[in-house]
């Protein structure tokens, strides 16, 4: 019922311009009712804006090194009148700098393995579902055999044999993580597969192909979208525990689970170097599961609480 | 009975089967096994005697082959590094494993049981958004970092507890503290709305209007069904729990499975990888087929299928 009305409503929209142009707006105005919704689009837009626009407001060169200001904790102000808000690690380089330069990577690994894995797991469970059967079946055991090995485990494996560098684990990270999307997309299908519409399109003449891409897909894209803003999360904290396990991203790039890498080094003197970039994970992972939930709420209230 | 048993055997080999295959060739995704472990100084000569010596000149097929055969009797080939089994390297190491599996998942059930169903019994007061808002938290935080931080205040500063290995029985406490705060904050949001869902039920109604006492309707009417649920997730979250370890036990150099994966995947000790990535599958079927059997005693309306 609910998705049909929804496949209907978007339709109608492409014919008729200026429902569409307001479609935006109305986003907007039942985002800012949902305070989670408001919270974690903000830190989602802030931490996206960072890592494009970093450089220009970071406050110091974020592999800049000064032997003679190492270790200085949160607040430091040099002689040169520099401050150093969060602090200082072992080679004298800036934290914030640092942190904000590693959204960078948190932001493109969160984005473009998800992107991957995204339209890998769809298109694997669009296929599955609908032709079930034996085929679906066997499609499906794989899917189970991969899932049995936990995700972290089975990335760090691939990683410590490839070797990883940033490419190499948005790869690795996309090309692991379209499991979860399969079996999720893969029941979508099958309950989106018996509704009256589907079969009305049958029932007009509409080739086998036609009616998997445009009745179906359309009506498990939104299940796609909510499970995909929880992924950015898993797969933001799958980038730390990797850097930070020295088989992920290699310095001089500078990420979030280097920096926890580094400041376990020097645990019992710094905590700051330590403290901070867990809090930047933090933070990010939360707006990205306020904005999932929120999503979540939005695209697919029969879900809510549920999950 | 029987049938679920032997139907779920027959999933169980299936399953295990795929991953063998998963396993095994992800492990040659990096070209030339051998290359990777022979010594810089060796001659080309000698490479290749290695490679026949571990089998590698054989066809894939073949190698798969050998490589599975051999696994099911439980022979994963020696170390290349510790020239012992890799299998026996496993075994010293699962005790530990399963002793962190088991205290994280005590503390984990211990914290979210009880604030889930204050959570759920308060719904919409400032305490129920202070414990959703702590279980977002716990699951937005990185793990390994939660153990760094718990280092810092008690090991560092409180200088109360042991930050690494596990010499004392108190070594135990940091990392299982660890998991299981990231297994409660999990685990807390899914207890809130099963509860949620169980007491909007009839029954609870009837026992209410029945006159029983609150802790009576909630500790035998409402948390009994609740329980379903619970355990159903809590079956899904063994697998963050044994993702998690692994970092995990590397922060505190804990000597579990997870730790031994870690260290031979950076030294490339393939026979270990190979035979730590089976059993991590194995355990983590095997305790889901565990939670079924507790689910269909829970639920009697389930039956064996």
């Amino acid at each position: 019922m609910d998705a049909k009305s929804k496949h209907q409503s978007s339709t109608v929209a492409t014919a008729d311009m200026p429902v569409r142009r307001s479609a935006p707006l109305r986003l907007l105005a039942i985002l800012f009712k949902s305070p989670v919704g408001v919270a974690g689009s903000f830190i989602v837009a802030a931490v996206v804006l960072l890592a494009f626009f970093g450089p220009l407001i970071s406050p110091q060169d974020p592999l800049g090194r000064n032997i003679r200001a190492r270790f200085e904790p949160p607040g430091y102000v040099d002689n040169n009148g520099n401050t150093f808000a969060l602090g200082t690690d072992q080679l004298g380089r800036d934290i914030l700098s640092r942190i904000i330069s590693g959204s960078r990577v948190s932001v493109l690994v969160g984005v473009f393995s998800v992107l991957i894995s995204g339209t890998l797991g769809v298109i694997y469970g669009l296929i599955s579902g609908f032709i079930g059967g034996p085929v679906d079946s066997i499609l499906m055991r794989i899917v189970d055999g991969l899932l049995a090995i936990p995700f972290i485990i089975l990335v760090i494996a691939i990683s410590g044999v490839v070797g990883a560098g940033l490419s190499t684990l948005i790869l690795i990270l996309g090309f692991t993580g379209w499991t979860t999307y399969a079996r999720v997309i893969r029941g979508e299908v099958l309950k989106v597969r018996e509704m009256e519409y589907v079969i009305a399109a049958y029932a007009l003449g509409q080739s086998r192909p036609m009616v998997m891409l445009l009745h179906i897909l359309p009506n498990v894209v939104a299940s796609a979208i909510v499970l995909a803003a929880v992924q950015v999360g898993v797969t933001i904290l799958a980038e730390s525990s990797l850097s930070f396990l020295g088989l992920g991203v290699k310095p001089p790039t500078v990420t979030w689970g280097l920096m926890l890498s580094d400041g376990r080094q020097y645990i019992n003197s710094a905590w700051w170097m330590t403290a901070f970039p867990g809090i930047a994970i933090t933070i990010t992972v939360l707006g990205v599961v306020f904005l999932g939930d929120w999503l979540r709420d939005f695209l697919d209230p029969n879900i809510r609480g549920r999950a | 009975m029987r049938g679920f048993f032997i139907s779920r055997m027959i999933q169980l080999i299936v399953t295990m089967f795929i991953v063998s295959v998963v396993v095994f060739f992800i492990l040659r995704l990096s070209g030339d096994p051998i290359l990777v472990v022979a010594p810089d100084f060796f001659s080309e000569e000698q490479i290749e005697q290695m490679r026949k010596f571990w089998g590698f000149d054989r066809p894939l097929g073949e190698q798969y082959l050998t490589f599975i055969s051999k696994a099911i009797t439980g022979d994963f080939g020696k170390s290349y590094l510790a020239k012992r089994p890799a299998m026996e390297l496993v075994f010293e190491r699962l005790g530990y494993s399963w002793m962190l599996a088991a205290a994280s998942a005590a503390i984990g059930l211990t914290i979210a049981v009880p604030l889930g169903i204050l959570s759920a019994l308060k719904r919409n007061s400032l305490l129920d958004l202070i414990i959703t808002s702590l279980s977002s938290l716990g699951t937005a935080m990185p793990s390994f970092w939660l153990g760094l931080m718990l280092i810092i205040i008690f090991s560092v500063h409180l200088r109360m507890l042991p930050a690494f290995g596990a010499l004392e029985p108190k070594a135990i406490i940091l990392p299982s503290a660890t998991l299981g705060v990231g297994m409660a904050a999990r685990l807390s949001r899914m207890t809130r709305s099963a509860m949620l869902e169980v007491l909007s039920q009839d029954y609870v109604r009837t026992a209410r209007s029945k006159g029983l006492q609150q802790k009576i309707v909630i500790l035998r009417h409402a948390l009994r069904n609740a329980l379903i649920p619970i355990v159903t997730v809590f079956g899904l979250q063994l697998g963050w729990l044994l993702g998690g370890s692994v970092v995990v036990e590397s922060v505190f150099s804990w000597p579990g499975l997870g730790r031994l994966m870690i260290d031979s995947i950076s030294v490339r000790d393939n026979t270990v990888v190979q035979a730590g990535l089976l059993f991590f599958a194995l355990s983590f079927i095997l305790i889901n087929y565990a939670i079924d059997v507790i689910y269909i005693i829970l639920d009697p309306r389930i039956k064996f299928q």
